[in-house]
């Protein structure tokens, strides 16, 4: 029997769920410990309570937003240093340039610019400076610098520059971590070097983050593999998820709307996931959220990091409503002081949990203590939720009929059953541990962004979906179950030879 | 004359960007090129046309290429100043003041990066008005002026002279293909201009139309306004549609990207469809078949929430935005200049007809 154990470490509480197959047969919430590792170890014991046989599961999957947190906290990062190859190109922009300086000043150990990289067509743009680089390794070593982040123009499409740094560094300074652009994004420079530069001031954070989350699991009896959920909703072994943390940065919202579409069995839907402070509404696409666009600033540094695309509204269970002067919802929160604050609780704030408790909607804590709110008053704030949450599935929605709507999350009481614009709302068994469900279910991918030149179309998607099949195949795939998720394609105007750029992004399940 | 503020180069980033009308590249790696020149001292001046002598002589520039290439190969003040050294060299005589070619995208900072390295001050206004994808799409082409000679730099030791060239068509394939061979990204400084072309030819005012509506997006971000109303208000635009894209197609010819976008429509306009073509720029837009704006009237896709600019390139499904127009400068208005820039010089069997006649 296939058996997984899924489990997300959030900023509040830690869940943990047993798959067995398709079905949840157990599931734990514990809160979450500074340690981090406490919250696991005491989330694996309950589990393990409850369903003895989850010792006998064949995989691990932790979704974390630690490595978040820390960038946006400015804690536990390493002096680095950075080595960009594209010179004489790209001079007057150094690594680091667009950061904040609080941050940049806090990680920023060397910053080296050496002869090298490559044209759009894969030509060199001048010889790789292997000399330049030798020297500045042997001074990142005399520094102390034990990580150090390698981005080359044109990298994406020619990795050599790169790889050739690596082997430079690793011979000079035996101990080093060295991230190459290459690996963690696409075309877009200074966006990949900083991504890359970003990984390398966590790679140590990381790897003795993942080394305690196995730790924990081997001391709670479970011998499978360890494996970290991502931000697209695919797993690495997290032996090698340890050198790429910045791919776990948004992970969380990312497993919630995974649950969400396996809970429901539906691939495309809206999910709302009510929490106690925020709502955030995203739109599932084969079954994995649709990503955002843009630029990704992730603790103020610009990147191009692949992020659900998620509407945030200032809606949860510990939102505050106010009645003076006139009815107002949130934004604020008691946050995770609900038991404590929240009228049903005993405390003196009225929260949408007091007003959903007074209407109804769920029973929590003591019922008499909201009996004498106004009906009129629980009738507008429960209209102006419905509007709310209406308005945002709105802004989400891609196209014009109605669509399902898939609620979880621990407030998702709140959602209507009928709501405009929508054609069902699901409600699903598991909703408030959807996150580790979705932990519990992840895939492996692949993904390529290239520049293909005087081939036809349908041959450079071709190689491109070969490319990202061998990268999913290496990450841990099961070629026999690999299925394409994404694919686009971008004619280059100015570019000679029918330059076409092509993206393709496979996924597949772990191979056994 | 006057100084210009690192806050007005900020400001000029965001309202260039939509001048750019979905071309002309995102002016983001230019800025930070500013700010590093700000930061070690640099201040540009701003200077009127008026101020010129008319046989003073000004260098118009360009960063020529690949927007996509300028994304791994980040733009670099020296290079852009090497272009008007060139030039300053086979010409034999100084410059007294450098201008943009395009205010729209990326080349509306270009000026300000020679500028900087070279001590000179910057015209303000450019020959476009907005962003355009051909050589030919000047004010100063639709006013018959010389287009050579031009000189190309490389960020290696590589530069050429266009020293000839029988038309506006020619100087356009010539200096292609030596932009192409050297990775398809090069520094351009354009014919030379006197101060009395400038004057006469140019479309002047519009570094500081641009500075404006950048300064109207951040005052309406800052006071939670809408940042759209602000740029229809402070450019006198027509909000021409709102919705959600709905189907990219974009294809490669003749070295430019063409292509259309489907946005259906939502709130005021839910039930209807528009639908945009674009050659680097958009060029017209239907509203449910029928044309409802046409080249050389600005059509601007922005984003329906922050008002940033979006260019054609990073078009993408589903992305929620609002369809603006915003007057053309008179000179793409008159007959020569509809021949030039209207919609049948972009393959369109329309006759022009202008959203705000």
């Amino acid at each position: 029997m296939r058996r997984r154990i899924g489990i997300d470490v959030g900023g509040t509480n830690t869940d943990a769920v047993l798959l067995e197959e398709d079905a949840v047969v157990a599931s734990v919430k514990t809160p979450t410990t500074a340690d981090v590792t406490g919250g696991i170890t005491r989330a694996l014991a309950g589990l393990l309570e409850r369903a003895p046989a989850a010792r006998q599961a064949q995989a691990v999957m932790i979704g974390t937003t630690h490595f978040t947190n820390a960038v946006v906290q400015r804690r536990d990062l390493d002096r680095i240093a950075a080595v960009r190859i594209g010179l004489p190109s790209g001079a007057s922009l150094p690594p680091f340039v667009d950061w904040p300086e609080d941050l940049a000043a806090m990680v920023r150990g060397e910053v080296v610019m050496l002869e090298g990289g490559h044209e759009f067509d894969g030509r060199p743009l001048v010889p790789f400076d292997a000399a330049g680089m030798r020297e500045a390794a042997r001074r990142f070593r005399r520094a102390g610098i034990r990580s150090v982040a390698v981005a080359a123009v044109f990298s994406p499409l020619n990795a050599a520059g790169e790889e050739d740094a690596a082997a430079i560094l690793r011979e000079e300074i035996p101990d080093v971590a060295v991230t190459l652009s290459h690996r963690l994004g696409r075309i877009g420079l200074l966006e990949r070097e900083n991504a890359a530069l970003l990984n390398a001031c966590l790679v140590r954070l990381a790897m003795k983050t993942t080394r305690a989350f196995t730790t924990a699991l081997r001391a709670s009896g479970i011998e499978a593999p360890l494996y970290l959920t991502q931000n697209d909703g695919t797993v690495m072994l997290a032996e090698v998820a340890e050198t790429y943390p910045v791919y776990s940065f948004a992970s969380g919202p990312t497993n919630s709307m995974r649950g969400a579409a396996f809970l429901s069995k539906r691939d495309e839907a809206l999910v709302i996931d009510v929490g106690g402070t925020t709502t955030d509404i995203g739109s599932l696409r084969h079954g994995f959220p649709r990503e955002a666009n843009n630029v990704v600033e992730i603790g103020g540094v610009r990147t191009l990091f692949r992020m659900p695309d998620l509407l945030s509204l200032g809606l949860g269970g510990g939102t505050r409503v106010a009645t003076d002067p006139s009815l107002a919802i949130g934004p604020s929160s008691v946050g995770f002081r609900l038991t404590e604050e929240a009228r049903v609780f005993g405390g003196d704030v009225l929260t949408i949990t007091d007003v959903a408790v007074a209407a109804g909607l769920i029973d929590l804590g003591d019922k008499k203590r909201v009996a004498a709110l106004p009906p009129a008053l629980v009738e507008a704030v429960l209209a102006r939720v419905r509007a709310m949450i209406e308005e945002g599935v709105d802004r989400m929605k891609t196209e014009a009929g109605d669509v399902p709507l898939i609620a979880v999350g621990g407030g998702s009481f709140l959602v209507p059953p009928r709501l405009a614009g929508v054609s069902e709302v699901l409600s699903v068994p598991h909703q408030s541990v959807a996150n580790a469900v979705g932990a519990a279910i992840a895939q492996v991918s692949g993904e390529v962004d290239q520049i293909f030149q005087d081939l036809s179309r349908d041959e450079a998607i071709a190689r491109a979906q070969r490319a990202a099949e061998d990268k999913a195949v290496a990450a841990g795939a099961d070629r026999a179950t690999i299925n394409v998720v994404e694919m686009e394609d971008l004619p280059l105007s100015y570019l000679p030879g029918n330059s076409l750029r092509t993206r393709v992004r496979v996924v597949g399940e772990i191979a056994r | 004359m006057r100084p210009v503020t690192l806050d007005e180069i900020e400001s000029l980033a965001i309202g260039a960007w939509i001048l750019g009308t979905g071309g002309g590249g995102s002016p983001y790696l230019a800025l930070l090129n500013m700010r590093q020149l700000y930061k070690e001292g640099v201040t540009c001046r701003l200077m009127e046309a008026s101020e010129l002598n008319d046989d003073d002589l000004v260098a118009v520039v360009s960063n020529m290429g690949a927007p996509l290439v300028g994304q791994e190969r980040l733009t670099d003040p020296k290079t852009m100043a090497l272009a008007v050294t060139m030039m300053e060299e086979y010409l034999g005589r100084k410059f007294q003041a450098v201008m943009s070619l395009e205010i729209g995208g990326g080349n509306s900072i270009q000026p300000f990066m020679a500028a900087a390295m070279l001590d000179l001050p910057v015209i303000d206004g450019d020959c476009m008005g907005r962003a355009f994808p051909e050589a030919q799409m000047t004010s100063f082409a639709i006013h018959d002026l010389r287009m050579y000679p031009l000189t190309l730099a490389d960020v290696r030791d590589n530069a050429v002279v266009v020293a000839r060239a029988a038309s506006w068509k020619w100087m356009e394939r010539i200096s292609r293909k030596a932009c192409v061979e050297v990775g398809s990204i090069a520094s351009t400084c354009k014919a030379p201009r006197t101060g009395k072309e400038i004057k006469d030819c140019a479309i002047l005012g519009s570094t500081t139309k641009a500075i404006g509506i950048g300064r109207a997006v951040q005052a309406a971000r800052r006071a939670h306004r809408d940042p759209i109303d602000a740029v229809l208000e402070v450019a006198g635009g027509i909000r021409l549609f709102a919705g959600k894209i709905r189907d990219i197609a974009r294809r490669t010819t003749e070295g430019f990207l063409r292509g259309t976008a489907e946005i259906e429509g939502l709130d005021d306009f839910r039930g209807t469809g528009f639908r945009l073509a674009f050659q680097n720029e958009f060029a017209v837009g239907w509203l449910d078949g029928v044309p409802r704006v046409m080249t050389p009237d600005l059509i601007c896709v922005l984003d329906t929430v922050s008002g940033d600019a979006i260019g054609t390139e990073t078009l993408r499904y589903g992305q929620r935005v609002t369809v603006i127009a915003l007057p053309a400068p008179p000179i793409l208005l008159t007959p020569k200049g509809i021949d030039h820039v209207g919609p049948r010089a972009f393959g369109y069997d329309l006759d022009f007809q202008s959203v705000f006649a």
